[in-house]
């Protein structure tokens, strides 16, 4: 253990901007909820009325937690908060944990440092103290947080105290994890699934067989049951399963070589697949992984936009902030929200075409484009590879969101209407994202190194989505974030004009930002 | 065919402000291996690059297999196979994944030899790119040019990281696709390499190519080292023309002789009779350094 002291301080260092993010991030996701609580019920009758509908809603007990306390700030907090919050710890410890051990060892650095004078345990210990306290650090600015805000003192360290323990025992499931797989890649697969599966356990568990969430590290942390009777005793499990993992963790780890596994790294094909002969094949394999999850993500938030059904105007209260930000001058409040919910989601299947265009710059920088460009592929031809996956991707996104969100309208009321009232206008989305799409193949043609502003697009979108209305913005200005001008479904009837201009603007960009690509230099 | 398969003539290539390539003159012909030998920086990937249109041209005249490398780039790139010096390979992508692919996209790639290829640099294809060491990756695009049926290798330093039985392996390869009518641009700071293998050699520095030649050209424009042990102490041999740094101690002489002045030099050795004489032809390496000597000794005016 020689030596663990200095390289704890050198990690300590190299992540506290970490350290800040994760738990700034998970505070504000605690407290804010408190605050989003208390701005939207404004007298208790509107709380109790919202409360008991919250209870009776399926999706929502399996999308959060055990429904406790409902018609109280706090019970609203830890409900809303805690499954999400214990997720968010435990990819922040998986990432913690394999920015140490496995990248350490994939890039060979590890092996630099296990050849100066430091013990054999000295980086593992190192580790595992620098991740526990970061757990400490968010668990005790969210404890604290929700205590200023104004909640139960003790009720409020509890929330920090068991969302610190829930980081800890993912802590060593990664620690764990790195010992079995020999990537990093492996490590996250481990570990994610691991936070998966506690998550899964608990939702099947806190809708009907109330054993699983038992099973569940999450499901322990809330059963402390903070702000609707406190108990302390279910985090001695969390102590325990945490140590277990750590220990088990720990032995494997002197069991085996530097950089190597307990599981072998499978060999993979020797030989190409009928699938891998094109750019567009390549360029499918290597993104189908983001693609599919992207999907699966999307069908879930359009589930759970959906599965609000038409509750929406009792749950979200009827202050004039409500009115301004969902119903956006809609009459109903319901077409209003799911308006809103539509451009919504639009807005985060953004992040999925936004990162997806950013692939030919990143294949460019890694040298990949060259070996290709070397070959009888066109430089259009790769491009044009490279843009379908996005393209494809991006349908796939939003048409996932539009049939969750129908999937759920469904479940929830028990009308068909939803796909016609809601999907089919989802579908319509396209068109901004394609505009924003063609805004960043043009910079990636021009100037590839601005290609990250095609992310202030975005941003600027959602801040006129968000507070346009509130804050008044000048029409010129909304009018320059493309998803301001599709009809505003599904209070509106869908007006092809506006649709089209956006996908012809959309084809300019596109051609202007390949016809540039032609011409300039490859890194 | 008419025109050999690389001719450059003034090619010049600014970044900003910087000249990488500065009327860059260079000749490859058909059938032979052609050394393009400089220091880091000099522009021999910059010049690779222009011939496989990623890079443009700002001025000069480039033919590549008789085509124009930027505006025909596909349909000239299916003739040739390129092997960069750094290769970066997928991370999820395996060997030999990476081998058919590239192959494919070239127009095609020859099976058999693809395996024993495979063989002979004793590379498993089965690997992820992410796991392969340096020399791994570097016999993965190898592979991958050497199993296609092409005309033209651009190899770009591709022997680094590799070790001296594997660069043997490499060698025999280029030597027989040379033979079989093949024609190949090596760019090489491995003289030994180039001195095994390369018909002829082009010395490049900063961006211009300042000697071209066979070997033995370009010995012929060098210095030969002479040691002779003479009958008695020689007389006249400081005028003579074409030596230089000439040492006498007693009846034994050191000095450099131009190569193609030996005819005379030697004539006046003989006159005074001769012991036993040693004569070393320039090495690359000394060729390479005289070209380069003022960049080792910075400090000699």
């Amino acid at each position: 253990m020689t030596g663990w002291a200095l390289l704890l301080r050198t990690f300590l260092r190299r992540d506290r901007w970490h350290f800040l993010w994760w738990s700034v991030g998970l505070a504000i996701l605690y407290v804010s909820q408190g605050w989003s609580v208390d701005g939207l019920y404004i007298s208790q009758q509107d709380f109790d009325e919202a409360a008991a509908l919250m209870e009776s809603n399926t999706a929502f007990i399996a999308m959060t937690g055990p429904p406790r306390a409902l018609n109280t700030t706090g019970g609203q907090v830890i409900w809303q908060s805690a499954a999400f919050g214990a997720v968010t710890i435990g990819l922040m410890s998986m990432v913690l944990v394999a920015r140490h051990t496995r990248h350490e060892e994939e890039t060979g650095r590890e092996e630099l440092v296990r050849a100066a004078a430091i013990g054999r345990y000295a980086s593992l210990v190192a580790t595992t103290v620098t991740v526990l306290l970061a757990n400490l650090v968010a668990g005790a600015l969210v404890g604290g947080g929700l205590a200023a805000y104004g909640l139960p003192v003790a009720d409020s360290l509890a929330s920090g105290a068991g969302l610190a323990l829930c980081g800890a025992f993912f802590t060593g499931v990664a620690v764990l994890a790195a010992q079995l797989t020999s990537t990093t890649r492996g490590l996250y697969g481990l570990t994610g699934a691991v936070i998966g599966t506690a998550y899964l356990l608990r939702a099947i568990g806190d809708v009907g067989s109330s054993w699983l969430s038992w099973v569940s590290p999450i499901g322990w942390y809330q059963a402390m049951h903070p702000y609707s009777g406190l108990r302390w005793w279910p985090a001695l499990l969390l102590v325990a399963a945490a140590a277990l993992a750590l220990s088990v963790g720990y032995l494997l780890f002197v069991r085996r070589d530097l950089g190597s596994g307990l599981m072998a790294a499978r060999p993979g094909p020797a030989r190409a697949g009928a699938g891998l002969r094109s750019g567009f094949g390549l360029a499918w394999r290597l993104q189908r992984g983001s693609v599919i999850g992207w999907s699966v993500g999307m069908l879930l938030g359009g589930l759970s936009y959906g599965s609000i059904g038409d509750q929406a105007g009792d749950l979200l209260g009827d202050s004039d902030l409500t009115r301004e930000m969902f119903a956006g001058g809609a009459e109903d409040l319901v077409d209003g929200f799911y308006g809103f919910s539509l451009i919504m989601l639009a807005l985060i299947a953004t992040a999925f075409t936004l990162s997806a265009v950013s692939r030919p710059r990143s294949q460019e920088e890694a040298g990949h484009a060259e070996m290709l460009l070397a070959t009888g592929v066109t430089r259009l031809r790769w491009l044009a590879g490279q843009l379908a996956v996005c393209l494809l991707g991006t349908f796939l996104v939003v048409v996932c969101a539009g049939v969750g969100l129908a999937v759920g309208y469904a479940l929830a009321t028990g009308k068909g209407s939803g796909f016609e009232r809601f999907a089919l206008p989802m579908l319509a989305q396209v068109a901004p994202l394609l505009v924003v799409l063609g805004f960043a193949v043009l910079l990636y043609g021009v100037i590839p190194r601005l290609l990250a502003a095609g992310w202030a697009l975005l941003g600027f979108a959602v801040v006129v989505l968000m507070f346009g209305e509130v804050f008044r913005f000048p029409e010129w200005l909304r009018n320059l974030s493309p998803y301001e001008h599709l009809a505003l479904a599904p209070a509106e009837p869908f007006r092809i004009a506006p649709f089209l201009v956006l996908l012809a603007l959309a084809a300019v960009l596109t051609g202007l930002g390949a016809f540039a690509f032609r011409r300039r230099d490859i890194a | 065919m008419a025109t050999s398969p690389i001719e450059i003539h003034g090619l010049t290539k600014h970044f900003g402000a910087t000249v990488a390539l500065d009327r860059l003159d260079l000749s490859v012909a058909k059938g032979e291996i052609h050394g393009f030998l400089g220091p880091n920086g000099a522009g021999k990937s910059t010049t690779i690059r222009v011939l496989l249109g990623l890079l443009r041209k700002d001025a000069g005249e480039v033919v590549l297999l008789g085509g124009d490398p930027w505006a025909d780039a596909a349909e000239l790139h299916r003739r040739l196979a390129y092997v960069p010096g750094d290769v970066n390979l997928w991370p999820n992508l395996t060997g030999g994944e990476v081998i058919d692919l590239l192959g494919r996209l070239r127009g095609g790639i020859n099976r058999r030899r693809r395996d024993e290829l495979l063989e002979r640099f004793e590379l498993d294809p089965t690997k992820r790119g992410r796991s392969y060491s340096k020399g791994n990756r570097q016999k993965v695009a190898l592979v991958g040019a050497l199993a296609s049926d092409v005309e033209l290798l651009l190899l770009d330093e591709p022997t680094s990281g590799l070790d001296p039985i594997m660069e043997s392996v490499f060698q025999s390869y280029v030597d027989t696709f040379r033979d079989n009518g093949g024609t190949v641009l090596l760019s090489s700071h491995i003289l030994a390499e180039v001195e095994a293998l390369c018909d002829r050699v082009s010395i490049i520095r900063s961006g211009h190519v300042v000697e071209s030649g066979t070997l033995s050209e370009l010995r012929h424009l060098t210095r030969t080292a002479v040691r002779v042990d003479l009958a008695s102490p020689p007389r006249g041999l400081a005028e003579l023309e074409g030596v230089y740094d000439l040492e006498v101690d007693g009846t034994r002489a050191r000095f450099s002789a131009e190569t193609a002045r030996l005819d005379t030099v030697l004539a006046a050795l003989v006159d005074v009779g001769v012991r036993s004489l040693t004569a070393t032809p320039p090495t690359l390496e000394e060729l390479f350094l005289r070209h380069y000597g003022d960049q080792l000794e910075p400090t000699e005016p």
